[in-house]
């Protein structure tokens, strides 16, 4: 029972994960920028979800739209201003910019909230339904069917929009892509954007059950990394299934490990598939 | 740097450093007894880092393996940690020539290679922090001697001991690093950064040299956490092995220069002072505007100045003179 818990939780959670997940796996695969400051633009999305909720009083779930749009703008502007002049840097370069941007971004929200944690209380929160003797929280179901749906669009979006072509071309051969006559510099800042703005929707919709604090975007980034690293990188279905597959090993980990240490089975799982699988588990040998 | 220069402006920087502690007391010598210890682990991290090319952002790790070997042996067995230090270097060069051994032996890489640093120091943190033997998330202190044994145990009531010790430190690592510099691993390990493919086609066992540095860099770092615990008498695992202390190793060189031999030991120079400046700055303004306080201020520009040094001068301060010189001189 304990683990048919676990199972279910896990998959909620999975699904939030997998959008996390998604951000992050477009913008290693289009621009191959590690984004270390991943979690921290999450954590932002959190924090102005608060916001909106505790001043003008809007459900999560509605000022998410809001909040993805402006995180969308934000994204744009830092691979505008500070990614695309170090494109023909080594990678590293461009990981340590993301690590800077992060700890600019999570002291400078320690300064402006400080080192407390801040719950948005809807009036829904502590409900759960109950089936069958396991019970399903409310705002983890509301949360993975948020999820599903960004997810159906993003995909969507990448598959059947001219941009989407556009993005995809740019990530499969940047050179190509500049021959048929796109511009690349540009289809960066757009991917790096629904990247920021994907994951800002995630951060809104986990603000009703996890607390925002500014200490969390480290964490997230990894748990990100781990779930796109297992998917493969670029390979969508594969953060999606990945997703999935970490939201329920933690769970697990969790009730047999103690709660916190749960990070330690998935960063274990990280460093194994990094040596002996790097393209992923869904994904072939030589798929560049 | 070989050019004979630098020989004297090397002596009198030797000697200042020498005579620093009769004029400067207190507040001063422990700023400077920071700056050179965060020049000290840059400068073992430029070893694998720098010169070797291979970003980790795991070495808090080292750091802190080295910090609770000699404090755990000292406060159980009553060991001293002029000892104990060893055992823990010993400790985490077998931890880092593990974890080396295996990303080089599955040809890991770059951007990978930081990953799976960062996860394997986010491991360790997570188990110091659950382990109630390592003092869990409270932390250990270190049982205080007093009397004229202390020393012995690596103990000392005033400041100047540990000043001399870190410079002693500092001085000895940079001599090795200038070794390496010019010997053949120097050069092979240059090869390496430039382009590991074509190096190895040409003989270098690349992997080999990179585990050479790895596990030189994962030793000597780990004395640096030792002199830590002496210091602080106290140690918790966020404070050595947590990634954001990761990233303040790796600040000094890429801002001074990585792959230089002084670069990491002036980022350190530069860095201790701003932060000291912003914390005085956070005070300054938290009595007159009487707010929250202004916590992460130096963390902020720390970023700043992490992102501005990359966008504008990726090869860092000692880079840049470097790259100067050469078109100077041609």
């Amino acid at each position: 029972m304990l683990y048919l818990q676990a199972l279910i939780n896990g998959i909620l959670m999975g699904g939030i994960y997998a959008v996390m997940a998604l951000g992050l796996s477009l913008i290693f695969g289009v621009l191959n920028i590690i984004n270390l400051a991943h979690g921290n633009l999450m954590v932002i999305g959190m924090y102005l979800s608060y916001l909106l909720f505790v001043l003008l009083g809007i459900d999560p779930y509605l000022s998410l739209i809001a909040i993805a749009s402006f995180l969308f703008l934000i994204g744009y502007m830092i691979q505008r201003l500070i990614l695309n002049p170090i494109l023909d840097a080594p990678e590293e370069m461009s990981v340590l910019i993301t690590l800077g941007l992060g700890m600019i971004i999570q002291n400078v929200l320690l300064m402006a909230f400080g080192p407390d944690y801040f719950t948005v209380d809807t009036s829904y929160k502590l409900n759960s339904l109950m089936l069958m003797g396991l019970s399903i929280d409310v705002t983890k179901t509301f949360a993975f069917g948020a999820s599903l749906i960004m997810t159906g669009v993003f995909f969507s979006f990448l598959q059947w929009t001219e941009l989407g072509r556009a993005i995809r071309a740019a990530s499969n051969n940047r050179e190509a892509a500049m021959l048929a006559g796109i511009n690349v510099k540009k289809i960066y800042c757009i991917a790096f954007a629904i990247g920021t703005a994907t994951v800002a929707a995630a951060g809104s919709c986990v603000s009703t059950f996890i607390p925002t604090s500014q200490g969390a975007g480290i964490l997230f980034t990894m748990t990100s990394f781990v779930v796109v690293i297992i998917g493969g990188v670029g390979n969508y279905l594969g953060a999606l299934a990945g997703g999935f597959l970490i939201g329920i090993v933690e769970e697990l980990g969790a009730v047999l490990l103690s709660g916190s240490m749960k990070q330690v089975v998935s960063f274990g799982l990280l460093i194994i598939i990094l040596l002996l699988k790097p393209e992923g588990l869904l994904g072939r040998k030589g798929e560049e | 740097m070989r050019s004979r220069f630098y020989i004297p402006f090397l002596l009198l920087l030797g000697i200042l450093f020498l005579v620093a502690p009769l004029y400067f007391g207190g507040y001063l010598l422990e700023i400077l007894i920071i700056a050179l210890w965060l020049g000290y682990l840059g400068s073992c991290w430029n070893l694998i880092g720098g010169y070797a090319g291979q970003i980790s952002l795991g070495h808090g790790t080292f750091v802190g393996l080295g910090a609770y070997t000699s404090t755990l042996l000292f406060s159980h067995l009553g060991l001293t940690p002029w000892v104990g230090m060893f055992l823990g270097a010993f400790l985490a060069a077998a931890i880092g020539l593990f974890f080396g051994f295996l990303c080089f032996r599955f040809r890991v890489r770059g951007a990978y290679f930081l990953l799976i640093t960062m996860a394997m120091a986010e491991i360790f943190r997570l188990c110091f922090e659950h382990i109630d033997f390592f003092g869990a998330t409270v932390g250990l202190f270190l049982p205080t001697i007093k009397g004229p044994k202390a020393g012995f145990l690596y103990q000392f009531e005033e400041k100047w001991p540990f000043y001399f010790i870190i410079l002693a430190m500092t001085a000895g690592l940079l001599l090795v690093s200038s070794i390496m510099e010019h010997s053949k691993i120097g050069f092979y390990l240059k090869a390496i950064k430039g382009d590991e493919d074509a190096a190895r086609c040409l003989g270098v066992s690349a992997s080999r040299y990179k585990l050479l540095a790895m596990g030189l860099s994962s030793f000597f770092i780990a004395f640096g956490g030792t002199f830590y615990a002496q210091y602080r008498m106290y140690i918790r695992p966020d404070l050595l092995m947590g990634i954001h202390f990761s990233v303040e190793i790796v600040l000094a060189p890429i801002i001074g220069g990585m792959g230089t031999l002084l670069g990491p030991v002036l980022g350190a120079f530069l860095l201790v002072p701003l932060e000291e400046v912003s914390r005085l700055l956070t005070d300054l303004l938290k009595h007159s505007l009487h707010t929250k306080g202004l916590i992460g201020l130096h963390l902020i520009t720390y970023g700043v100045a992490l992102i501005l040094v990359v966008r504008f001068m990726p090869y860092g301060i000692l880079g840049l003179f470097q790259r100067l010189k050469e078109r100077w001189v041609r």
